[in-house]
Protein backbone atom coordinates (compact mmCIF):
# COMPACT_ATOMS: atom_id res chain seq x y z
CA UNK A 1 0.00 0.00 0.00
CA UNK A 2 1.10 3.33 -0.53
CA UNK A 3 1.51 5.99 1.97
CA UNK A 4 -1.56 7.52 3.28
CA UNK A 5 -2.01 11.06 4.73
CA UNK A 6 -3.63 9.77 7.82
CA UNK A 7 -3.97 6.87 9.82
CA UNK A 8 -6.43 6.72 12.93
CA UNK A 9 -6.23 3.74 15.37
CA UNK A 10 -9.42 3.70 16.98
CA UNK A 11 -13.07 3.59 15.74
CA UNK A 12 -14.66 5.54 18.76
CA UNK A 13 -15.81 8.22 19.07
CA UNK A 14 -12.11 10.37 18.77
CA UNK A 15 -11.69 8.35 16.02
CA UNK A 16 -15.09 8.62 14.08
CA UNK A 17 -14.88 12.36 14.96
CA UNK A 18 -12.05 13.07 13.73
CA UNK A 19 -12.83 10.83 10.33
CA UNK A 20 -16.38 12.75 10.10
CA UNK A 21 -14.04 15.98 10.02
CA UNK A 22 -11.69 15.19 7.34
CA UNK A 23 -14.03 13.10 5.26
CA UNK A 24 -14.16 16.97 3.21
CA UNK A 25 -10.45 17.69 3.51
CA UNK A 26 -9.95 15.07 0.21
CA UNK A 27 -6.96 13.54 2.19
CA UNK A 28 -6.38 9.34 2.01
CA UNK A 29 -7.66 8.32 5.50
CA UNK A 30 -7.65 4.85 6.86
CA UNK A 31 -9.47 4.07 10.27
CA UNK A 32 -8.56 0.73 11.94
CA UNK A 33 -10.96 -0.97 14.86
CA UNK A 34 -9.96 -3.91 16.44
CA UNK A 35 -13.39 -4.79 17.12
CA UNK A 36 -15.69 -6.75 14.99
CA UNK A 37 -17.30 -3.68 14.13
CA UNK A 38 -16.92 0.08 15.26
CA UNK A 39 -18.25 -0.10 18.89
CA UNK A 40 -17.97 -3.97 19.33
CA UNK A 41 -15.20 -2.85 22.35
CA UNK A 42 -16.78 0.65 23.70
CA UNK A 43 -18.99 0.87 26.02
CA UNK A 44 -20.65 3.90 28.37
CA UNK A 45 -23.06 4.69 31.41
CA UNK A 46 -23.97 6.46 29.35
CA UNK A 47 -25.26 9.70 28.38
CA UNK A 48 -23.74 12.50 26.02
CA UNK A 49 -24.26 15.96 26.43
CA UNK A 50 -25.39 16.92 22.91
CA UNK A 51 -24.63 21.16 23.34
CA UNK A 52 -21.03 21.10 23.03
CA UNK A 53 -21.00 19.15 19.88
CA UNK A 54 -23.36 20.71 17.97
CA UNK A 55 -21.70 23.18 15.93
CA UNK A 56 -18.52 21.22 15.48
CA UNK A 57 -20.96 18.35 13.95
CA UNK A 58 -23.52 20.11 11.87
CA UNK A 59 -26.77 17.76 10.68
CA UNK A 60 -24.94 14.96 12.49
CA UNK A 61 -27.35 14.17 15.35
CA UNK A 62 -30.62 14.66 13.78
CA UNK A 63 -31.18 11.12 12.67
CA UNK A 64 -28.57 9.78 15.07
CA UNK A 65 -29.74 6.48 16.99
CA UNK A 66 -30.04 8.16 20.52
CA UNK A 67 -31.98 5.94 23.46
CA UNK A 68 -33.70 8.84 25.08
CA UNK A 69 -33.67 12.49 26.14
CA UNK A 70 -32.85 12.79 29.52
CA UNK A 71 -35.36 15.32 30.91
CA UNK A 72 -35.26 13.46 34.56
CA UNK A 73 -32.11 14.18 36.91
CA UNK A 74 -31.21 12.51 40.06
CA UNK A 75 -28.83 11.89 42.80
CA UNK A 76 -29.08 9.77 46.11
CA UNK A 77 -27.13 9.88 48.87
CA UNK A 78 -27.47 6.01 50.01
CA UNK A 79 -26.53 5.10 53.59
CA UNK A 80 -27.07 1.30 55.04
CA UNK A 81 -30.26 1.53 55.70
CA UNK A 82 -31.60 4.56 53.84
CA UNK A 83 -31.07 6.85 51.32
CA UNK A 84 -32.20 10.64 50.44
CA UNK A 85 -32.81 11.13 47.28
CA UNK A 86 -33.29 14.88 44.85
CA UNK A 87 -34.86 14.30 41.35
CA UNK A 88 -34.31 18.05 39.09
CA UNK A 89 -36.43 18.06 36.03
CA UNK A 90 -36.77 21.43 33.95
CA UNK A 91 -38.57 22.27 30.84
CA UNK A 92 -35.58 23.35 29.34
CA UNK A 93 -34.67 19.82 29.14
CA UNK A 94 -37.90 18.79 26.72
CA UNK A 95 -36.84 21.79 24.50
CA UNK A 96 -35.64 21.11 21.22
CA UNK A 97 -32.68 20.78 20.75
CA UNK A 98 -31.97 18.46 23.25
CA UNK A 99 -29.56 18.54 26.02
CA UNK A 100 -28.23 15.35 26.47
CA UNK A 101 -29.08 11.97 25.59
CA UNK A 102 -28.34 8.43 26.72
CA UNK A 103 -26.93 6.16 24.38
CA UNK A 104 -25.36 2.42 23.79
CA UNK A 105 -22.10 2.16 22.30
CA UNK A 106 -22.26 -0.52 20.20
CA UNK A 107 -25.69 0.94 18.11
CA UNK A 108 -24.24 4.64 18.29
CA UNK A 109 -20.82 4.21 17.01
CA UNK A 110 -21.48 1.94 14.35
CA UNK A 111 -24.37 3.87 12.56
CA UNK A 112 -21.59 7.16 13.37
CA UNK A 113 -19.18 4.64 11.30
CA UNK A 114 -21.64 4.23 8.87
CA UNK A 115 -21.97 8.14 8.01
CA UNK A 116 -18.15 7.88 7.74
CA UNK A 117 -18.01 5.35 5.41
CA UNK A 118 -20.92 7.17 3.27
CA UNK A 119 -18.31 10.44 3.47
CA UNK A 120 -16.10 8.06 1.51
CA UNK A 121 -13.80 6.98 4.57
CA UNK A 122 -12.57 3.63 4.63
CA UNK A 123 -12.47 1.92 7.88
CA UNK A 124 -10.94 -1.63 8.79
CA UNK A 125 -12.75 -3.58 11.50
CA UNK A 126 -10.92 -6.52 12.92
CA UNK A 127 -7.37 -5.02 12.87
CA UNK A 128 -5.44 -4.53 15.78
CA UNK A 129 -2.64 -1.97 16.29
CA UNK A 130 0.39 -3.77 17.73
CA UNK A 131 2.76 -0.99 17.76
CA UNK A 132 4.01 2.62 15.98
CA UNK A 133 6.74 3.01 13.04
CA UNK A 134 9.47 5.32 14.35
CA UNK A 135 11.83 7.24 12.28
CA UNK A 136 14.37 9.37 13.31
CA UNK A 137 12.36 10.65 16.16
CA UNK A 138 9.04 10.89 14.40
CA UNK A 139 6.26 8.76 13.72
CA UNK A 140 5.73 7.43 10.60
CA UNK A 141 2.84 4.93 10.86
CA UNK A 142 1.72 1.84 12.32
CA UNK A 143 2.42 -2.18 12.52
CA UNK A 144 -0.33 -4.85 12.36
CA UNK A 145 0.56 -8.05 12.27
CA UNK A 146 2.72 -8.19 10.15
CA UNK A 147 1.27 -5.21 7.90
CA UNK A 148 3.19 -1.89 7.40
CA UNK A 149 1.13 0.94 7.03
CA UNK A 150 2.81 4.40 6.50
CA UNK A 151 0.94 7.62 6.97
CA UNK A 152 1.74 11.43 7.30
CA UNK A 153 0.52 11.23 10.50
CA UNK A 154 -0.74 9.07 13.18
CA UNK A 155 -4.35 9.90 14.93
CA UNK A 156 -4.20 7.69 18.75
CA UNK A 157 -7.49 7.49 18.85
CA UNK A 158 -7.16 4.36 21.25
CA UNK A 159 -8.89 4.61 24.05
CA UNK A 160 -8.58 5.52 27.80
CA UNK A 161 -5.33 2.62 27.83
CA UNK A 162 -3.39 4.27 24.61
CA UNK A 163 -1.02 1.63 23.99
CA UNK A 164 -0.60 3.33 20.54
CA UNK A 165 0.67 7.10 22.46
CA UNK A 166 2.75 4.80 25.03
CA UNK A 167 4.82 3.15 22.64
CA UNK A 168 4.84 6.34 20.44
CA UNK A 169 6.73 7.40 24.24
CA UNK A 170 3.87 10.01 24.87
CA UNK A 171 2.51 8.50 27.91
CA UNK A 172 4.03 6.31 30.64
CA UNK A 173 1.42 3.54 31.52
CA UNK A 174 -1.91 5.17 33.24
CA UNK A 175 -1.44 5.00 37.51
CA UNK A 176 -4.53 3.34 39.69
CA UNK A 177 -4.76 6.59 41.20
CA UNK A 178 -6.01 8.53 38.34
CA UNK A 179 -8.52 5.99 36.61
CA UNK A 180 -11.72 4.41 37.94
CA UNK A 181 -13.73 0.79 37.02
CA UNK A 182 -17.10 0.84 35.31
CA UNK A 183 -19.00 -2.37 35.24
CA UNK A 184 -22.69 -1.96 34.10
CA UNK A 185 -25.73 -4.54 32.83
CA UNK A 186 -27.87 -3.67 30.20
CA UNK A 187 -31.50 -4.76 31.80
CA UNK A 188 -34.09 -4.98 28.81
CA UNK A 189 -37.71 -3.82 30.15
CA UNK A 190 -40.31 -2.77 28.08
CA UNK A 191 -40.50 0.85 27.06
CA UNK A 192 -44.46 1.48 28.55
CA UNK A 193 -42.92 -0.25 31.86
CA UNK A 194 -40.00 2.24 31.85
CA UNK A 195 -42.14 5.04 30.85
CA UNK A 196 -44.44 3.95 34.26
CA UNK A 197 -41.52 3.43 36.57
CA UNK A 198 -39.63 6.81 35.77
CA UNK A 199 -42.41 9.31 35.78
CA UNK A 200 -41.50 9.82 31.96
CA UNK A 201 -43.86 10.41 28.43
CA UNK A 202 -42.99 9.27 25.23
CA UNK A 203 -38.78 9.68 24.60
CA UNK A 204 -38.19 11.38 27.39
CA UNK A 205 -35.69 9.84 30.20
CA UNK A 206 -34.04 9.74 33.43
CA UNK A 207 -30.68 9.68 34.54
CA UNK A 208 -30.03 8.82 38.34
CA UNK A 209 -26.71 8.77 40.07
CA UNK A 210 -25.88 7.16 43.48
CA UNK A 211 -22.97 7.81 46.08
CA UNK A 212 -21.90 5.96 49.64
CA UNK A 213 -22.55 2.62 50.49
CA UNK A 214 -23.06 1.81 46.73
CA UNK A 215 -19.01 1.24 46.69
CA UNK A 216 -19.19 0.55 50.52
CA UNK A 217 -17.43 3.60 50.95
CA UNK A 218 -15.44 3.86 48.52
CA UNK A 219 -14.57 6.64 45.61
CA UNK A 220 -17.65 5.97 43.23
CA UNK A 221 -20.94 5.49 42.95
CA UNK A 222 -23.60 3.68 40.76
CA UNK A 223 -25.55 4.93 37.81
CA UNK A 224 -28.79 4.42 35.98
CA UNK A 225 -29.90 5.83 32.88
CA UNK A 226 -32.94 4.98 30.93
CA UNK A 227 -32.66 3.35 27.12
CA UNK A 228 -35.31 2.93 24.84
CA UNK A 229 -36.24 -0.39 25.77
CA UNK A 230 -33.47 -1.05 28.51
CA UNK A 231 -31.98 0.56 30.95
CA UNK A 232 -28.02 0.77 31.67
CA UNK A 233 -27.33 0.10 35.45
CA UNK A 234 -24.03 -0.22 36.88
CA UNK A 235 -21.32 1.02 39.53
CA UNK A 236 -17.99 3.04 38.86
CA UNK A 237 -15.13 2.95 41.47
CA UNK A 238 -11.81 4.27 41.42
CA UNK A 239 -8.82 1.65 40.78
CA UNK A 240 -6.84 2.84 43.85
CA UNK A 241 -9.70 2.62 46.28
CA UNK A 242 -11.11 -1.00 45.00
CA UNK A 243 -7.73 -2.61 44.88
CA UNK A 244 -7.03 -1.43 48.16
CA UNK A 245 -7.00 -4.38 51.30
CA UNK A 246 -8.94 -1.83 53.51
CA UNK A 247 -11.96 -2.75 53.43
CA UNK A 248 -11.18 -5.79 51.26
CA UNK A 249 -13.66 -6.89 48.95
CA UNK A 250 -14.58 -8.08 45.52
CA UNK A 251 -16.12 -5.72 42.94
CA UNK A 252 -18.19 -7.14 40.99
CA UNK A 253 -20.64 -8.28 43.63
CA UNK A 254 -21.15 -4.63 44.63
CA UNK A 255 -23.12 -4.49 41.22
CA UNK A 256 -25.46 -7.61 42.75
CA UNK A 257 -25.94 -5.76 45.37
CA UNK A 258 -26.99 -2.26 44.16
CA UNK A 259 -29.32 -4.51 42.08
CA UNK A 260 -31.16 -5.57 45.49
CA UNK A 261 -31.34 -2.21 47.30
CA UNK A 262 -34.41 -1.16 47.84
CA UNK A 263 -34.29 2.33 45.58
CA UNK A 264 -33.61 -0.28 42.52
CA UNK A 265 -34.93 -3.77 42.91
CA UNK A 266 -38.42 -2.10 41.77
CA UNK A 267 -37.37 -0.08 39.07
CA UNK A 268 -35.49 -3.63 37.36
CA UNK A 269 -38.43 -5.84 38.71
CA UNK A 270 -38.99 -8.18 35.44
CA UNK A 271 -36.16 -6.98 33.74
CA UNK A 272 -33.61 -9.63 31.84
CA UNK A 273 -29.94 -8.87 32.34
CA UNK A 274 -28.50 -9.00 28.35
CA UNK A 275 -25.20 -7.82 28.67
CA UNK A 276 -22.95 -7.23 31.01
CA UNK A 277 -19.55 -4.85 30.39
CA UNK A 278 -16.97 -3.25 31.82
CA UNK A 279 -14.47 -0.54 31.27
CA UNK A 280 -11.81 2.14 32.76
CA UNK A 281 -12.63 5.76 33.16
CA UNK A 282 -10.40 8.32 33.07
CA UNK A 283 -10.45 10.39 36.61
CA UNK A 284 -7.38 12.57 36.79
CA UNK A 285 -8.83 15.48 34.74
CA UNK A 286 -6.65 17.87 33.44
CA UNK A 287 -3.83 17.05 35.79
CA UNK A 288 -3.82 13.88 34.59
CA UNK A 289 -3.56 14.20 30.76
CA UNK A 290 -0.54 12.67 28.86
CA UNK A 291 0.96 14.33 26.07
CA UNK A 292 -1.21 16.17 23.10
CA UNK A 293 0.89 15.19 20.33
CA UNK A 294 4.33 14.37 19.36
CA UNK A 295 6.40 14.44 15.68
CA UNK A 296 3.62 12.56 13.54
CA UNK A 297 1.08 12.39 16.32
CA UNK A 298 -2.05 13.37 18.08
CA UNK A 299 -3.86 11.99 20.86
CA UNK A 300 -7.42 12.46 21.18
CA UNK A 301 -10.72 11.46 23.43
CA UNK A 302 -9.56 8.96 26.42
CA UNK A 303 -6.62 8.04 25.23
CA UNK A 304 -5.52 11.79 26.09
CA UNK A 305 -7.55 11.36 29.23
CA UNK A 306 -10.49 13.87 27.98
CA UNK A 307 -12.95 12.91 30.70
CA UNK A 308 -14.67 15.12 33.65
CA UNK A 309 -16.16 14.22 36.72
CA UNK A 310 -17.73 16.87 38.65
CA UNK A 311 -19.93 14.99 40.56
CA UNK A 312 -23.81 16.02 39.13
CA UNK A 313 -22.52 15.73 35.69
CA UNK A 314 -20.06 13.08 34.47
CA UNK A 315 -18.75 13.56 30.95
CA UNK A 316 -16.70 12.37 28.28
CA UNK A 317 -18.20 11.16 24.87
CA UNK A 318 -18.94 14.63 24.00
CA UNK A 319 -14.48 15.43 25.13
CA UNK A 320 -13.86 12.41 22.34
CA UNK A 321 -16.31 13.58 19.51
CA UNK A 322 -14.86 17.60 20.00
CA UNK A 323 -11.21 16.60 20.65
CA UNK A 324 -11.59 13.70 17.27
CA UNK A 325 -12.71 17.18 15.29
CA UNK A 326 -10.31 19.55 16.31
CA UNK A 327 -7.21 17.09 15.40
CA UNK A 328 -8.99 16.62 12.10
CA UNK A 329 -8.51 20.24 11.62
CA UNK A 330 -5.03 20.03 13.05
CA UNK A 331 -3.98 17.71 10.27
CA UNK A 332 -5.38 19.71 7.79
CA UNK A 333 -3.34 22.67 8.86
CA UNK A 334 -0.61 20.81 9.22
CA UNK A 335 -1.08 19.21 5.72
CA UNK A 336 -1.31 22.91 4.14
CA UNK A 337 1.85 23.60 5.18
CA UNK A 338 3.57 20.15 4.52
CA UNK A 339 4.77 19.65 8.06
CA UNK A 340 3.70 17.12 10.91
CA UNK A 341 6.34 17.99 13.23
CA UNK A 342 6.08 18.94 17.10
CA UNK A 343 5.75 22.40 16.80
CA UNK A 344 3.42 22.64 13.71
CA UNK A 345 1.00 19.91 15.73
CA UNK A 346 0.82 21.99 18.78
CA UNK A 347 -1.93 23.74 17.05
CA UNK A 348 -4.27 20.86 18.13
CA UNK A 349 -3.57 22.01 21.55
CA UNK A 350 -4.36 25.74 20.74
CA UNK A 351 -7.45 23.99 19.29
CA UNK A 352 -8.48 22.56 22.26
CA UNK A 353 -7.48 25.55 24.81
CA UNK A 354 -9.73 27.53 22.51
CA UNK A 355 -12.61 25.01 22.80
CA UNK A 356 -14.95 23.92 25.58
CA UNK A 357 -12.62 20.67 25.80
CA UNK A 358 -9.67 22.42 27.82
CA UNK A 359 -11.57 25.63 29.43
CA UNK A 360 -13.59 22.81 31.00
CA UNK A 361 -10.83 20.86 32.06
CA UNK A 362 -8.68 23.61 33.08
CA UNK A 363 -11.34 25.23 35.05
CA UNK A 364 -12.57 22.31 36.88
CA UNK A 365 -8.94 20.96 37.74
CA UNK A 366 -9.16 20.88 41.21
CA UNK A 367 -12.66 18.78 40.89
CA UNK A 368 -10.67 14.95 41.62
CA UNK A 369 -8.91 15.96 44.61
CA UNK A 370 -12.40 17.90 45.69
CA UNK A 371 -14.77 15.01 44.28
CA UNK A 372 -12.45 12.19 45.96
CA UNK A 373 -12.96 13.18 49.15
CA UNK A 374 -13.76 10.28 50.76
CA UNK A 375 -16.20 11.73 53.20
CA UNK A 376 -18.73 12.00 49.86
CA UNK A 377 -18.46 8.51 49.79
CA UNK A 378 -18.58 7.04 53.65
CA UNK A 379 -20.09 9.96 55.73
CA UNK A 380 -21.98 12.19 54.59
CA UNK A 381 -24.92 9.69 52.85
CA UNK A 382 -24.89 8.12 56.70
CA UNK A 383 -25.06 11.62 58.66
CA UNK A 384 -27.36 13.08 56.32
CA UNK A 385 -29.54 10.22 56.26
CA UNK A 386 -29.62 10.36 60.58
CA UNK A 387 -30.51 13.82 60.41
CA UNK A 388 -33.40 13.27 57.84
CA UNK A 389 -34.48 9.58 59.60
CA UNK A 390 -34.97 11.80 62.81
CA UNK A 391 -37.27 14.64 61.37
CA UNK A 392 -39.03 12.15 59.54
CA UNK A 393 -39.72 10.06 62.53
CA UNK A 394 -42.70 10.83 64.59
CA UNK A 395 -41.78 8.84 68.33
CA UNK A 396 -44.60 7.45 70.80
CA UNK A 397 -42.86 10.20 73.20
CA UNK A 398 -43.00 13.50 72.62
CA UNK A 399 -41.22 14.74 69.32
CA UNK A 400 -38.08 16.83 70.10
CA UNK A 401 -37.80 20.25 68.42
CA UNK A 402 -36.64 20.64 64.52
CA UNK A 403 -33.34 22.39 64.97
CA UNK A 404 -31.98 20.11 68.44
CA UNK A 405 -33.14 17.31 66.81
CA UNK A 406 -30.90 18.42 63.42
CA UNK A 407 -28.25 19.89 66.04
CA UNK A 408 -27.85 16.21 67.48
CA UNK A 409 -26.23 15.17 64.74
CA UNK A 410 -23.87 18.19 64.41
CA UNK A 411 -21.66 18.50 66.59
CA UNK A 412 -19.04 21.14 66.57
CA UNK A 413 -16.66 19.06 65.21
CA UNK A 414 -18.46 17.36 62.90
CA UNK A 415 -20.07 21.36 61.94
CA UNK A 416 -15.83 21.84 61.40
CA UNK A 417 -15.30 19.58 59.52
CA UNK A 418 -18.12 20.46 57.24
CA UNK A 419 -16.25 23.64 56.73
CA UNK A 420 -13.46 22.38 55.65
CA UNK A 421 -14.93 20.18 53.14
CA UNK A 422 -17.18 23.14 51.67
CA UNK A 423 -14.45 25.41 51.22
CA UNK A 424 -12.79 22.15 48.94
CA UNK A 425 -16.08 22.13 47.49
CA UNK A 426 -15.17 26.06 46.71
CA UNK A 427 -12.96 25.39 44.75
CA UNK A 428 -14.52 23.68 41.83
CA UNK B 1 -26.54 -18.55 43.39
CA UNK B 2 -23.22 -18.09 45.05
CA UNK B 3 -20.98 -15.11 43.91
CA UNK B 4 -18.62 -16.36 41.21
CA UNK B 5 -21.96 -18.68 39.31
CA UNK B 6 -23.77 -14.90 39.44
CA UNK B 7 -21.09 -13.96 37.47
CA UNK B 8 -20.11 -16.87 34.83
CA UNK B 9 -24.11 -16.51 34.47
CA UNK B 10 -23.74 -12.84 33.46
CA UNK B 11 -20.53 -13.13 31.75
CA UNK B 12 -22.48 -16.07 29.88
CA UNK B 13 -24.50 -12.85 28.22
CA UNK B 14 -21.71 -11.57 26.19
CA UNK B 15 -20.87 -12.46 22.66
CA UNK B 16 -17.05 -13.98 22.81
CA UNK B 17 -15.05 -14.66 19.71
CA UNK B 18 -11.85 -16.97 21.18
CA UNK B 19 -8.30 -15.90 20.25
CA UNK B 20 -5.72 -19.22 19.68
CA UNK B 21 -3.76 -17.40 22.21
CA UNK B 22 -4.24 -15.85 25.98
CA UNK B 23 -3.75 -12.26 25.04
CA UNK B 24 -2.40 -11.22 29.10
CA UNK B 25 -0.27 -13.18 30.48
CA UNK B 26 1.35 -13.59 34.07
CA UNK B 27 5.13 -13.23 33.56
CA UNK B 28 7.17 -16.15 34.60
CA UNK B 29 8.17 -15.72 38.10
CA UNK B 30 6.18 -13.16 39.15
CA UNK B 31 3.02 -15.46 40.15
CA UNK B 32 3.36 -14.93 43.78
CA UNK B 33 3.98 -11.39 43.34
CA UNK B 34 2.27 -9.17 46.28
CA UNK B 35 1.19 -7.02 43.21
CA UNK B 36 -0.69 -9.52 41.40
CA UNK B 37 -2.90 -9.65 44.60
CA UNK B 38 -5.47 -6.98 43.94
CA UNK B 39 -6.31 -8.56 40.73
CA UNK B 40 -8.28 -11.30 42.74
CA UNK B 41 -10.58 -8.93 43.93
CA UNK B 42 -10.64 -5.65 41.19
CA UNK B 43 -11.50 -8.14 37.97
CA UNK B 44 -14.38 -7.52 36.94
CA UNK B 45 -14.71 -10.74 35.40
CA UNK B 46 -13.27 -12.69 38.33
CA UNK B 47 -10.88 -14.22 36.25
CA UNK B 48 -7.99 -14.14 38.65
CA UNK B 49 -7.71 -16.92 41.55
CA UNK B 50 -5.14 -18.32 43.69
CA UNK B 51 -4.19 -21.86 43.60
CA UNK B 52 -3.11 -23.92 46.37
CA UNK B 53 0.45 -23.52 45.90
CA UNK B 54 -0.42 -19.60 46.63
CA UNK B 55 0.51 -18.84 43.05
CA UNK B 56 -2.06 -16.52 41.11
CA UNK B 57 -3.25 -17.85 37.94
CA UNK B 58 -5.52 -16.15 35.20
CA UNK B 59 -8.49 -17.45 33.12
CA UNK B 60 -8.40 -15.37 29.78
CA UNK B 61 -12.17 -16.70 28.91
CA UNK B 62 -14.40 -13.84 29.71
CA UNK B 63 -12.31 -11.05 29.76
CA UNK B 64 -13.95 -8.15 29.21
CA UNK B 65 -10.10 -6.15 27.84
CA UNK B 66 -11.19 -3.23 30.34
CA UNK B 67 -7.75 -2.83 31.44
CA UNK B 68 -8.04 -2.86 35.20
CA UNK B 69 -5.34 -5.62 35.84
CA UNK B 70 -2.21 -3.69 33.80
CA UNK B 71 -3.19 -0.52 36.10
CA UNK B 72 -3.20 -2.36 39.40
CA UNK B 73 -0.33 -4.74 38.22
CA UNK B 74 1.55 -2.91 35.57
CA UNK B 75 3.23 -4.48 32.40
CA UNK B 76 6.47 -5.48 34.42
CA UNK B 77 4.18 -8.29 36.18
CA UNK B 78 1.62 -8.85 33.70
CA UNK B 79 2.56 -9.28 29.48
CA UNK B 80 -0.63 -7.43 28.32
CA UNK B 81 -2.25 -7.02 25.43
CA UNK B 82 -5.56 -6.61 23.72
CA UNK B 83 -6.62 -9.69 21.86
CA UNK B 84 -6.02 -9.98 17.81
CA UNK B 85 -8.32 -7.92 15.61
CA UNK B 86 -11.95 -9.71 15.68
CA UNK B 87 -11.84 -11.50 18.54
CA UNK B 88 -12.49 -11.16 21.95
CA UNK B 89 -15.08 -9.24 23.50
CA UNK B 90 -17.64 -8.10 20.81
CA UNK B 91 -20.24 -6.13 22.99
CA UNK B 92 -23.53 -5.84 21.32
CA UNK B 93 -25.17 -2.64 23.26
CA UNK B 94 -22.10 -1.18 24.96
Amino acid sequence: MDKLDVIIVGAGLAGLGAAYTLAASGLDVLVLERGDYPGAKNMTGGRLYLNPVRNLFPDLFGNAPIERFITHEGISLISKERSVTLHYSGNEFRDEPHHSCSILRSKFDRWLSERVEEKGVAILSKIRVDNVIKDNGKITGVLAGTDELRADIVLACDGVLSLVSEKAGLRAPGVPGNFALGIKEVIALDSGVINERFNLEGNEGAARLFVGEVTQGKFGGGFLYTNKESVSLGIVVGIEDAASDSPPGEVPPLLDAFKKRPEIAPLISGGSTVEYSAHIIPEGGFKAMGNLYGNGILVAGDAAGLALNVGFTVRGMEFALASGHFAAQTVMKAKAVGNFDAPTLSIYRRLLEDSFVLKDLRNFQETPAVVGNPRFFNHYPELIGAIMKDIYSVPADPKERLYPTIRKNLTLSELWAVFMDLKGVMKI
Amino acid sequence: MSESLELKVKLGLDVFKPASEPHIKIRQGMEKNLRLKPALQICPAGLYSENEKGEIVLTIDGCLECGTCRLVCGPDILDWNYPPGGTGVQYRFG
